[in-house]
């Protein structure tokens, strides 16, 4: 693809939400296994506002954190070749004239979007990774890496409004962002120190937005795999901090910290006796609710914590009876 | 399946020289090959695995079906002035001239031990029984060196992500020659995680064929124990004359 071409792409971009808007979108593996709550929900919610996520054909892992290394050159092999596989749709037509790429997992994000950067600011990068594909077509750097609340915030707001079957009225979410969607800044899609973008669609949905000072906070990330105790006092206090500023529940968009805040709830709870738990949701789980898009969308069986107690003292979802 | 035709066609007259007992004398074209470093000229009709034998090796391993269905054959080589590692099975492969090579008789890599009964339905048999899939880079590697041409890259990617079905249908025309797994970077053992994965896809995640439930019925029933009894009481030569007429596909 041209330069020209790529950059007609995005001038021609259409208003997300204004119909039939298909995007192509990067699911990545987390989503299809332990993380089926966030794709569920996101891929109904998307539907609800009128846009298609169109999962890439052959997409592959991402590369995670592997291919943030400087000197090996072989790791950024995999997100680069999700890109190419962005130009393959556009050409196959599976896609329009679509050079964005729609992400999920902020893990995803983060590593696509990073190689992305690199490889335009490293022709010779490039030139080498080109190289070692083989049998695929040279990427030519026109592709455009975004987050889902990217596109969730170009949305009007009203047309997010008209979708709220069910405001969550008496709700206090705190949303969080931890690293991913922030840093580095350039990579970032909000004000490294003081993120706001999950703030307006919390609004929205008729809930109340709770600023927790420890949203920024990394979560202990991979740090989960040998050293449980640590990632636990992490979640402890960024939970706590939540609960005192008077946070219901905690919202993410990020599987492995959804695990570290959610899933190590076990470990919090045995270490500090004064821990309450918490329920830790994906935005989207939330969105869907509020949409009244029923639980095959909202997918709250997969959360550790079960947010029923919560949402029920909202009135939000009926008590069994 | 045309394409499969005429390579098997060309097979057989690639080996023709040998089994027909042709005298050097008579053939015309000549290639050089060099043999883990040694050269020798042979006919410039034969495959690597036949010119191997015209130069005097004895193939005790590295050899098989001759057919090109075993994988027994693994052969790792480069054309004469390519940078290009290739990879190829010897009977399926036709030497060229310059062409340096050596065979691979056989790849170390476990195949894990586990009850397919016993096993969840789940993306977490891969990581398991070979957590090495998780440090696949997506480099391609596998793929390029597949000499049956399958997509392995991707569906190791499919077991990452624990599609079963996916990882079935790119998977099945392997033949486990274990070329990629000497080429990965990773280390993985791309076709022992695919017999993984085809195993736990044929209990738990295709349909039972109705036709197989059927015929293991019948037999089940006795239906076949009268003609089982006749050939088991047949003569030698009775048998001869029965595989001599028997139904087959033709050739």
């Amino acid at each position: 693809m041209t330069q020209d071409k790529a950059s007609r792409a995005r001038g021609d971009r259409r208003e997300a939400g204004s119909g039939g808007t298909r995007l192509p979108y990067y699911p990545g593996c987390t989503l299809k296994t332990t993380a089926r709550n966030l794709e569920d929900s996101a891929l109904a919610v998307a539907r609800a506002l009128g846009i298609e996520l169109v999962e890439l054909p052959r997409w592959n892992c991402c590369g995670v954190v592997a291919s943030l290394t400087d000197d090996d050159l072989m790791r950024h092999l995999a997100p680069l070749r999700n890109l190419i596989r962005v130009q393959e749709a556009n050409a196959a037509g599976i896609v329009e004239d679509e050079m964005r790429l729609v992400t999920l997992c902020s893990m995803c994000f983060n590593t696509l979007k990073r190689t992305n950067a690199r490889v335009a600011e490293r022709p010779e990068d490039l030139e080498k990774l080109n190289d070692l594909m083989y049998k695929e077509e040279d990427y030519e750097g026109g592709v455009e890496v975004v987050h889902f609340l990217e596109i969730l915030r170009e949305i009007d707001p009203e047309t997010i409004r008209r979708n709220v079957k069910r405001p969550l009225e008496g709700l206090k979410v705190a949303p969080y962002y931890g690293c991913t969607l922030l840093r580095p800044k350039e990579i970032g899609i909000d004000d490294p120190e003081r993120p706001t973008a999950q703030d307006d669609i919390i609004r929205e949905l008729g809930a109340e937005v709770v600023d927790n000072p420890r949203k920024t906070v990394c979560c202990g990330s991979y740090q989960t795999v040998a050293n449980k105790d640590a990632v636990a006092d992490l979640a402890y206090d960024i939970l706590t901090h939540a609960r005192a500023a008077g946070a219901d529940v905690l919202t993410t968009f990020c599987p492995l910290c959804a695990f570290n805040l959610d899933n190590r709830q076990r470990e919090v709870a045995a270490r500090h006796p004064d821990f309450e738990h918490m329920p830790v949701l994906y935005l989207t789980q939330l969105m869907a609710l509020a949409f009244g898009l029923g639980e095959e969308a909202c997918r709250f069986d997969l959360n550790f914590v079960d947010p029923a107690g919560v949402l029920e003292a909202s009135q939000l979802v009926k008590e069994e009876s | 399946m045309s394409t499969k035709t005429s390579m098997m066609e060309r097979i057989s007259e690639s080996t023709r020289s040998l089994t027909t007992g042709v005298d050097t004398k008579d053939v015309e074209h000549w290639v050089t090959i060099h043999i883990m470093g040694r050269g020798y000229r042979v006919p410039a009709d034969l495959t690597i695995m036949t010119a191997m034998e015209f130069a005097g090796y004895k193939l005790i391993r590295s050899c098989g079906c001759r057919q090109g269905f075993c994988g027994a054959c693994a052969t790792v080589f480069r054309r004469k002035g390519e940078y290009r590692l290739e990879t190829a099975l010897a009977c399926q492969t036709r030497v060229e001239d310059g062409m340096s090579l050596v065979q691979i008789p056989f790849v170390p890599a476990d195949a894990a031990s586990y009850d397919v009964a016993a096993e969840e339905y789940s993306y977490t048999v891969f990581s398991k029984h070979y957590p090495e899939v998780a440090r696949c880079v997506s480099c391609n590697t596998c793929t390029k060196a597949c000499p049956q041409d399958l997509e392995v890259m991707d569906y190791v990617q499919a077991a990452i992500k624990g599609d079963f079905e996916a990882l079935t249908e790119a998977s099945f025309d392997c033949i486990q020659c274990g070329l990629c797994a000497i080429r990965c970077p990773a280390e993985i053992a791309q076709y022992h995680v695919a017999q993984l994965g085809r195993r736990m896809y044929g209990r738990y995640g295709s349909a039972e064929p109705e036709h197989l439930k059927n015929r293991v019925a019948q037999i089940e029933q006795g239906e076949f124990d009268e003609a089982l009894d006749e050939l088991v009481g047949a003569t030698k030569d009775d048998l001869k004359k029965r595989y001599a007429a028997r139904e087959r596909e033709s050739d």
